[in-house]
């Protein structure tokens, strides 16, 4: 047979990923420049989500702006008002009780566990293996019924407030969540059995969007993808909230800061939360859920029905907002996703002045470039798989 | 080290940068003239004593009612010496221009995006100075005080295209 030689013209291709594609996990939008099937440029555009909540919060008071938190990240909304109610709590210079602390500790770290396993279930449904998102639902679904027990939602809780939490956990709730935290570890083995050691997994991961620790430090990572890296930056560890630093926990590292790491490094966390969660349950001491600071704490319902002192208190608090000291204040937490971050001015009236949000998917989405950059089409799903965005957060 | 050390460090180092030092609630703000801001990150960031390897975030205020002002805030923190330091920069509310740092940190790109965006703060030396979750021809900036909260009376023009086209293509609708 003759060698057929003939010129091929090869030209670049631009095409458009998204707004609408089941791997960008809602409407971020990638436009490729390829080189066959190498990726030559890689830019992202964010936004279509925007819903101007910074503008929001800033009209209104801080009772009231609590559950636009929870349209932030919508799969760990529990995390979001944890964050939000420290950061505001740190404003008014109050704090919470010590029940109330450990119960927010406890509902965060559900929160985690059902975040992480959502990202676990797309990532590896986003790369072909569909049995672990199956049985991720079933997990998830189980913390969302305790959610609901405890709160009456599932999605947009809002059970955290300024001061402590909505209303007390009952026993029930405790017992089924015991239950759970002692089945769950076995879960966590059954898919790590299915994924980690899949040879599948490791070619499609291993090696795959490699952040090195300084690169990651200076793009401003934080969670699973800074710590993928190898860098021990833990806010619950750095700058403890709630009960955190009352309850014993590791934070789990990667080495080589490539797909895999982060995997293994958000799979240690879910063992962790679990953890956490079971110190939670044993070391609850008996106590109220919420602080008593009249200036800026509301009274107790069955109280505002009886007494009329109360009520008038309770109306002018909602109305008015409490005064806060004029002043500014920062305050992170740990969010499943990385750094959550709170700014508040305050001028002195009932409303923020300012209201920053300092979300991590959105510094977590412009280092897409960077790893997608030079690899290949297919590594682009796997990237956005392991940023672990979620873009009403990241677009706020 | 304290912050409260941090900001006289600063002050030592540039004397006639620093307006302000204020502490609230165990945290300290450096108000800053805009002048020297990239040689005030830079120095923040390679002193191996502050060592500020990390910039948490970047956001702008608007002051233009009371000071005729806007700022542009950093947070910066140092994940290897545990510190952390706010700045805050002044910009004039007319023509607001500062520096870029994104010499300084990578990560601050997207941040600066979207102040450009929300107060039209404009950041000199940045890479690719677009708006971000705005559209591109959207008209005012959001975040400013001015701006009314529902919205501008007049509907953006992006979406009456929107609705023109939705218009057009009615003719292929199912009759069924």
């Amino acid at each position: 047979m003759e060698a057929i030689e003939k010129k091929i013209e090869t030209k670049e291709l631009t095409i458009s990923m998204g707004p609408q594609h089941p791997a960008t996990h809602g409407v971020l939008r990638l436009v490729l420049d390829l080189d066959g099937e190498t990726v030559i440029k890689c830019t992202p555009y964010v936004g279509y989500l925007h819903r101007g909540i910074e503008k929001l919060g800033e009209n209104r008071t801080y009772f009231a702006a609590l559950p636009l938190t929870d349209r932030l990240d919508y799969i760990s909304s529990m995390n979001n008002n944890v964050g939000y109610v420290n950061a505001v709590e740190k404003l008014f210079g109050i704090e919470a009780p010590e029940r109330a602390k450990f119960i927010r500790t406890m509902v965060a770290e559900m929160g985690r566990i059902s975040s992480h396993i959502i990202w676990l279930g797309t990532h590896v449904l986003d790369i072909g293996a569909t049995t672990p998102f199956l049985y991720a639902f079933r997990e998830r679904e189980r913390i969302m019924d305790l959610f609901e027990g405890l709160c009456g939602a599932r999605l947009t809780v809002s059970y955290p407030r300024v001061g402590g939490v909505r209303n007390d956990v009952s026993q029930e709730f405790l017992d089924e969540l015991y239950k759970f935290v002692l089945e769950f570890p076995s879960r966590i083995d059954d898919y790590e059995t299915l994924v980690t050691e899949n040879r599948v997994w490791k070619k499609r991961t291993v090696g795959i969007g490699v952040i090195s620790a300084e690169e990651a430090i200076n793009w401003g990572l934080t969670g699973g993808m800074l710590r993928g890296s190898g860098v021990n930056y833990d806010i619950r560890k750095h700058m403890p909230y709630d009960a955190y630093d009352k309850v014993e926990f590791d934070v789990p590292l990667g080495k080589n800061g490539d797909c895999y790491d982060r995997y293994l490094v958000r799979m240690g966390e879910m063992r962790q939360a679990n953890r956490i969660i079971k110190q939670c349950i044993e070391k609850l001491a008996a106590g109220p859920v919420m602080a008593d600071f009249p200036k800026f704490t509301l009274p107790p319902k069955d109280l505002i029905l009886k007494d009329i002192e109360r009520l008038i208190h309770q109306f002018v608090l909602i109305t008015k907002g409490p005064v806060v000291p004029e002043g500014e204040v920062y305050s992170a937490s740990e969010v499943p996703k990385g750094e959550l971050g709170f700014y508040f001015v305050s001028d002195g009236t009932g409303k923020p002045y300012r209201m920053r949000v300092r979300a991590p998917s959105f510094v977590h989405a412009s280092v897409l470039p960077k790893l997608c950059e030079g690899g290949l089409v297919a590594d682009v799903i796997a990237n956005i798989g392991t940023i672990d965005i979620v873009l009403g957060e990241c677009d706020r | 080290m304290e912050p409260l050390q941090i900001a006289e460090k600063i002050k030592e180092k540039f004397p006639d940068e620093v307006l302000e030092i204020k502490e609230f609630r165990e945290q300290v703000s450096v108000l800053l003239k805009k002048g020297r801001i990239l040689d005030i990150c830079k120095y923040l960031h390679d002193d191996p004593e502050l060592c500020f390897d990390y910039l948490v975030d970047l956001c702008g205020a608007d002051y233009a009612e009371s000071k005729q002002k806007l700022e542009v805030i950093y947070h910066l923190y140092s994940i290897s010496n545990e510190h952390a330091i706010r700045l805050k920069a002044e910009v004039p509310a007319i023509n607001p221009e500062i520096d870029s740092v994104t010499s300084v940190w990578t990560g601050v790109n997207w941040h600066e995006r979207e102040c450009y965006d929300m107060f039209g703060i404009i950041f000199k030396g940045h890479p690719d100075l677009r708006r971000i979750l705005m559209p591109e021809d959207w008209d005012g900036y959001p975040l400013r005080k001015d701006y009314p909260v529902e919205g501008q009376d007049e509907e953006w023009r992006g979406f009456k295209a929107v609705l023109d086209r939705s218009k057009r293509f009615k003719e292929f609708e199912w009759k069924g």
